[in-house]
């Protein structure tokens, strides 16, 4: 079999090998690294990071304007008093979630698959934080107060308010940014030193050296390792869970008809996986592609994040029929009229758009011939990326526009700004994803070799590397 | 301890808007805000219509879901039972425009006190009132704290021609507003919602 090409109909399931066969120790270590020490940038890639900062460019430009001008720039007003800056900061948050799921809960549950692509959904998980944190802090009258979410000591009697939703989100997030920050970090530690030791430029060597904090590889480092990172597996597993929930409390928490629901802690929980496995799904099948990973990402690995993108796409949607079922069953008039408003009101094409893209089009994936499908499963994960976007989308928007006075309804038409500052945020991402592809190792090259042995026996070495060359 | 509030007898509301007025000089809002409104409705089919008033304001909520959801602390309730809104704490997050089942919260947009309410420059009065207020918070109806404390009315109250705005404290045991509330069966706004607001209505 050749290696670098697997057989698209290889079997899938747990029988399936995490890497195609053929690999030593130093072919791995060989060609992850080789992406971040080449000298020669990507013809491609420099493509994309300049049309990734031009977007950036956009977000700041448009952020500057907005801090020169006010929110009155975006498409909110009264009653649609929070628009696409909460839209996307949901949507953000949530495709984070599929990075720590995959690292820390993954990892705990000793899932092996994980290994090829923790470490670049980890970094999407940094950068989609990254991104969301923004917006909380856009959306204010008055950002540079921002800091005052914090609790620290101070002459001004400011002191968060506990009772708030909104400062239990400023502690999910940040908790939840900083422990994957750590556990990125903790985790690129063995393979920093690998490339500080493997760079041929100086610069290299005292960039990596630094971060790589005088790893040796040796015993007590190794044990100090599983430690640290079982350590903060822990602590990262009850995130995952946790800081959707607590988004899920901006709306739940209220009393707005179509936000006061009692599922939406689990449905958003759910949703943000399915969104994150999603965004993982659309980055994992180009880069694999560009970088020929066919090899260390499989089709086990695509296969696996398939049923998941189907599983939470199924809990997704037993949310959507609950909501329904529970505004008719509350017998609550403003509940029904929400309901049905969504449905046949005038933003019920983005409602039953969302139904498609969240529910309909994710079954294709019952069938193993999709799940086999490069390009079938890039278009699925693409769709449902846009259904969740869509799915926040309604949530926010549709639940306020109708007030329980007509003469308090209106309806929310984004900006040139609103999208510039969406948009913007799409170019921060690829941004910094682009240069975690070019800088880092995406795919940890330590676990990696692990799993080398697996495929070991199978056939023989395809490289001239042995044991000795690590 | 007392319980501000206020009873609105709505047979005695003629639609006259005066108290809408008096708040808007009291308190010297900027453009499209205004404490106070009074919703006129018209109901039935011609010949056999008529107009049905419901004057506004906040509700000032025991259970404020405004100042639940406050995360510096602005909004927050007085010992009387005014719910308050310190702008200096504000960050403008409008959470409580959206809390607010009343729509009684209202956003100062930026460039909002640039301008005067139907000109072009500001007026002196609206110099001083617009002093209080700052761009990017929110600010609400106070109940005139400024004037209760000084042992006055608020100002739609004492605008009203025909009295349909009957200020008090729900804490007076007998007291005209709970006498009010027990004789004419006084009702609140979506009571359903849990949010204990101290304004009743009386039916018309």
């Amino acid at each position: 079999m050749d290696p670098v090409m697997p057989e698209p109909s290889a079997e899938l399931g747990v029988s399936a090998p995490l890497i195609e066969p053929g690999h030593s120790y130093a072919s791995v270590t060989d060609k992850i690294s080789a992406i971040v020490l080449t000298r020669r940038t990507p013809r491609w890639w420099m493509l994309g990071f300049a049309a990734a900062f031009c977007l950036m460019m956009l977000l700041f430009f448009a952020v500057a304007y907005l801090f020169a001008v006010g929110v009155g720039i975006w498409g909110i007003n009264i009653p649609v008093g929070w628009g696409f800056a909460i839209v996307n900061f949901v949507w953000w948050i949530g495709i984070g979630h599929a990075g720590t799921l995959i690292s820390a809960i993954l990892l705990l549950l000793r899932q092996q698959w994980r290994t090829s692509i923790n470490r670049f959904a980890e970094a999407m998980t940094l950068f989609a934080v990254s991104c969301a944190g923004l917006f909380p802090v856009l959306h204010m009258g008055r950002p540079w107060l921002a800091y005052w979410l914090f609790p620290y000591p101070n002459t001004m009697g400011m002191w968060p308010q506990f009772r708030s939703p909104l400062v239990w989100d400023v502690f999910a997030v940040s908790t939840y940014a900083t422990v994957s920050l750590l556990f990125w970090f903790v985790g690129l530690i063995p393979d920093l030193a690998t490339l500080r030791d493997r760079s041929r430029n100086r610069v290299g060597k005292i960039m990596y050296g630094i971060l790589a904090m005088g790893w040796r590889g040796s015993a007590v480092h190794w044990s100090r390792y599983e430690t640290a990172s079982l350590l903060l597996a822990g602590l990262a597993t009850p995130l995952v869970v946790s800081v959707h929930t607590v988004v899920s409390f901006d709306f739940a928490v209220a009393i707005i008809p179509g936000w006061h629901t009692t599922i939406f802690p689990p449905y958003f929980v759910a949703g943000a996986i399915y969104s994150g496995f999603a965004m993982v799904m659309t980055l994992a099948i180009p880069i694999r592609a560009i970088y020929k990973l066919e090899d260390f990402i499989t089709l086990r690995h695509l296969d696996n994040m398939a049923k998941i993108i189907l599983a939470t796409g199924l809990i997704v949607g037993y949310g959507y029929m609950m909501e329904t079922f529970g505004a008719f069953y509350s017998a609550d008039q403003y509940e029904k009229f929400m309901i049905l408003n969504r449905m046949t009101g005038p933003y019920a094409p983005f409602y039953w758009a969302l139904i498609a893209c969240n529910i309909v089009m994710p079954q294709l994936l019952w069938f193993p011939a999709v799940r086999r499908s490069v390009v079938g499963l890039f278009v699925i994960s693409l769709v449902v990326n846009v259904g969740m976007w869509l799915e926040r989308f309604v949530i926010v928007v549709t639940s306020l526009h109708r007030d329980f006075l007509p003469s308090s309804w209106g309806m929310y038409y984004p900006t040139r700004w609103d999208w510039a500052t969406y948009v913007g945020s799409i170019g921060l991402f690829l941004t910094l994803l682009l240069l975690f592809l070019r800088y880092l190792p995406m795919i940890s090259i330590f676990e990696m070799r692990q799993l080398v042995s697996q495929t070991s026996g199978k056939t023989e070495s395809r490289v001239s590397g042995n044991l000795d060359d690590v | 301890m007392a319980r501000l509030g206020m009873v609105i007898d709505l047979k005695r509301c003629i639609g006259c808007n005066a108290c809408t007025l008096a708040c808007k000089q009291e308190n010297g809002t900027p453009e499209g805000i205004s404490f106070s409104r009074v919703i006129t409705e018209e109901v039935g089919t011609y010949p056999n219509s008529t107009r049905t008033f419901l004057p506004t304001l906040c509700n000032h909520c025991s259970d404020a879901p405004c100042a639940a959801v406050c995360p510096t602390g602005a909004t927050y309730i007085r010992p009387d039972g005014i719910v308050m809104v310190d702008h200096n704490m504000c960050i403008g997050c409008r959470a409580c425009n959206l809390a607010c089942p009343y729509m009684n919260r209202h956003y100062i947009e930026h460039g909002l006190l640039e301008h005067g309410y139907n000109s072009e420059g500001i007026s002196p009065m609206e110099a001083i009132k617009f002093a209080d207020f700052d761009e990017g918070t929110n600010i609400k109806c106070t109940l005139c704290a400024h004037r209760v404390d000084q042992g006055l009315e608020p100002a739609c109250v004492v605008t009203c021609p025909t009295d349909a705005r009957i200020f008090g404290d729900w804490e007076e045991e007998d007291g005209k507003l709970q006498r009010l509330v027990k004789e004419r069966k006084g009702w609140t706004l979506l009571p359903e919602y849990e949010t204990k607001p101290n304004v009743y209505y009386l039916d018309a």
